[in-house]
């Protein structure tokens, strides 16, 4: 298998690898894929004030591929409000890391685990919420730092 | 001294030509390049003369006692093809029904796979943990419509070597064919068609350190003499078997190649053996989660075929591309299905993914298998550290407990 310089960059020096506490209500962890399928991949992402991500660490169980795709997700992710990080889509992935078509698969996990990530986040925030029936802080905060732009 | 890279750990695939097997072959290229078939000149002759000489060189290389017993192929893929067609077609008047296993090569099961949409039957036998076929099963599945057997002598993924001998005693007593597709073991382990009971055996010269493009297929002549149809129309060469102008330079590099393996043969084994020992001894001090696939002790000296737990194949094969390797995973392959192989012995798609192997041979040194032990066990750890799987492992959450969401 032929890698784009990209994949073979990413794939070599990896960023952000590493787990972040599960537990920490800011942190949203996204575990997608299965071991039989041959790749499954855990990103997590730290969300602080105005709803920006402010981390995000990943690990990875496949190819070069998936993880290159996971190390530029999770770069792609820092700095962005989580808002902004749900209009990543695979294709953005699969284009920038210039990914054979076999290996397509590898960045639609890639945007599964965003997706399962912030949904996580947001499950936790819901939970916060319905646990201390404050208002809802999140929503306001990313409505706060979309205006701040 | 300096390692020399890329390292070649693939032998299982092919392996270089031996200088001394080029050396053999150069002049039938020029000076001796007469066509066999040529009766009316010393060309043809001297031609003719080398290929005798070589027919006779491999009868020896696997006990077959009548230099006519070996045909000139391709290579062990046209072998198999000629061995199970040309069987299956000559004797369908006796019946209709073929033995094999799960683990064949493609050769053998897709040949198979051919024959039965033509009508014949095939049972494709099961075989343990280790890869191994149970000479039982080969007696119980046989039928009075069973015209042959056909069943490697060793396996080219897991190197487990298969009991011919004893299957050998079961077809003879009953009167049916044994195939054997011997490419991965000849020259490698004992070998011998007339102890084992082969009727049929294919044989290849670019896993012995000759060149591509030639290999045998042995037909025997006598109890019984087996007869098959021809699957080349042409001149009539082979004895009628399969007609093309001989390949003479190859012929003689595969001799060749025979020879250097019938004197030097066991010797190789056994360091071949040590060198394996060497890197698993190494692998296994200092890795956890890791499993050999195969067997433990009825193995190719030079295989070792590992799954190393909670890291996917193809990026171990990028962390350690300075050593070329195969994998059992997916990932690799066209089709991103997991090793066939592994998948019948049992052996889960998770840890299918993370197999790798190892092929050693002849020109292997113990300054390689060094480099390559350090090198993987520095990969599998940095693979290791960035797997949520091995983490979970860590954590003890059994990886199988967990409900995967399947893609």
């Amino acid at each position: 298998m032929a890698y784009s310089d990209k994949v073979i960059e990413h794939y070599e020096n990896p960023l952000n690898v590493g787990t972040l506490d599960k537990n920490d209500e800011q942190v949203g962890t996204g575990l997608v894929g299965a071991p039989a399928c041959g790749d499954v991949m855990r990103l997590q992402i730290k969300v602080g004030e105005g709803g920006v991500i402010e981390d995000a660490k990943f690990k990875t169980f496949g190819c070069g591929s998936a993880i290159a795709s996971s190390s530029l997700a999770t770069e792609w992710l820092k700095g962005k409000t989580i808002d902004e990080a749900e209009t990543i889509k695979n294709s953005m992935i699969a284009e920038e890391l210039h990914l054979p078509p076999v290996k397509i698969h590898c960045s639609v996990l890639a945007e599964d685990a965003i997706k399962s990530a912030i949904a996580d986040f947001r499950a936790k925030q819901q939970a916060k919420r319905e646990l201390t029936g404050a208002a809802p802080s999140g929503a306001a905060k990313s409505a706060a730092s979309a205006s701040a732009e | 001294m300096a390692i020399q890279l890329p390292i070649y750990m693939d032998y299982h695939a092919t392996t270089p030509v031996d200088p001394r097997v080029l050396d053999a072959m150069l002049p039938y290229f020029n000076s001796k390049f007469g066509n066999a078939a040529s009766r009316s000149h010393v060309f043809g002759w001297t031609a003719e003369e080398a290929v005798g000489h070589a027919r006779e060189t491999l009868a020896r290389f696997i006990g077959a006692s009548n230099p006519k017993e070996i045909v000139f192929t391709s290579g062990a893929t046209e072998s198999d093809n000629i061995a199970i067609k040309g069987v299956a077609e000559f004797y369908k008047d006796k019946g209709n029904h073929i033995i094999t296993s799960v683990i064949e090569h493609k050769a053998v099961l897709d040949t198979c796979k051919r024959l039965e949409k033509q009508g014949y039957e095939v049972t494709y036998l099961k075989v343990d943990k280790y890869g191994r076929v149970d000479p039982d099963d080969v007696a119980s599945a046989i039928t009075d419509k069973t015209i042959l057997v056909s069943i490697m002598l060793a396996n080219n993924e897991v190197g487990t070597v298969q009991p011919i001998a004893e299957i050998g005693k079961i077809t003879k007593s009953k009167g049916i064919l044994l195939h054997s597709d011997a490419v991965q073991g000849v020259g490698k382990i004992p070998f011998n068609v007339e102890q084992m009971g082969v009727d049929l055996a294919s044989v290849t010269a670019h896993k012995i350190y000759g060149p591509k493009g030639i290999g045998c297929l042995y037909v025997r002549r006598s109890k019984p003499r087996v007869r098959i149809t021809s699957q080349m129309d042409g001149g009539g060469h082979e004895f009628g078997m399969r007609s093309g102008t001989l390949n003479v330079p190859g012929i003689v590099g595969f001799a060749r190649a025979a020879e250097l393996l019938i004197e030097e043969g066991e010797a190789e084994s056994a360091r071949i053996v040590s060198l394996r020992e060497r890197l698993r001894t190494r692998l296994w001090k200092e890795l956890d989660a890791i499993q050999l696939n195969g067997s433990p002790d009825r193995r190719l000296p030079g295989n070792l075929n590992v799954s190393f737990s909670f890291v996917e194949g193809e990026a171990m094969m990028m962390a350690i591309k300075d050593v070329a390797v195969s994998s059992g995973s997916a990932c690799t392959s066209a089709s991103l299905e997991p090793s066939y192989v592994l998948h019948a012995m049992g052996i889960g798609d998770d840890l299918a993914h993370s197999s790798i192997r190892f092929g050693l041979g002849r020109f292997t040194t113990e300054e390689e298998v060094d480099f390559v032990a350090d090198l993987v066990i520095r990969k599998v750890n940095k693979l290791r550290d960035m797997s949520p799987l091995y983490e979970m492992h860590k954590e003890g959450i059994d990886i199988n407990s967990v409900q995967w969401a399947a893609h």
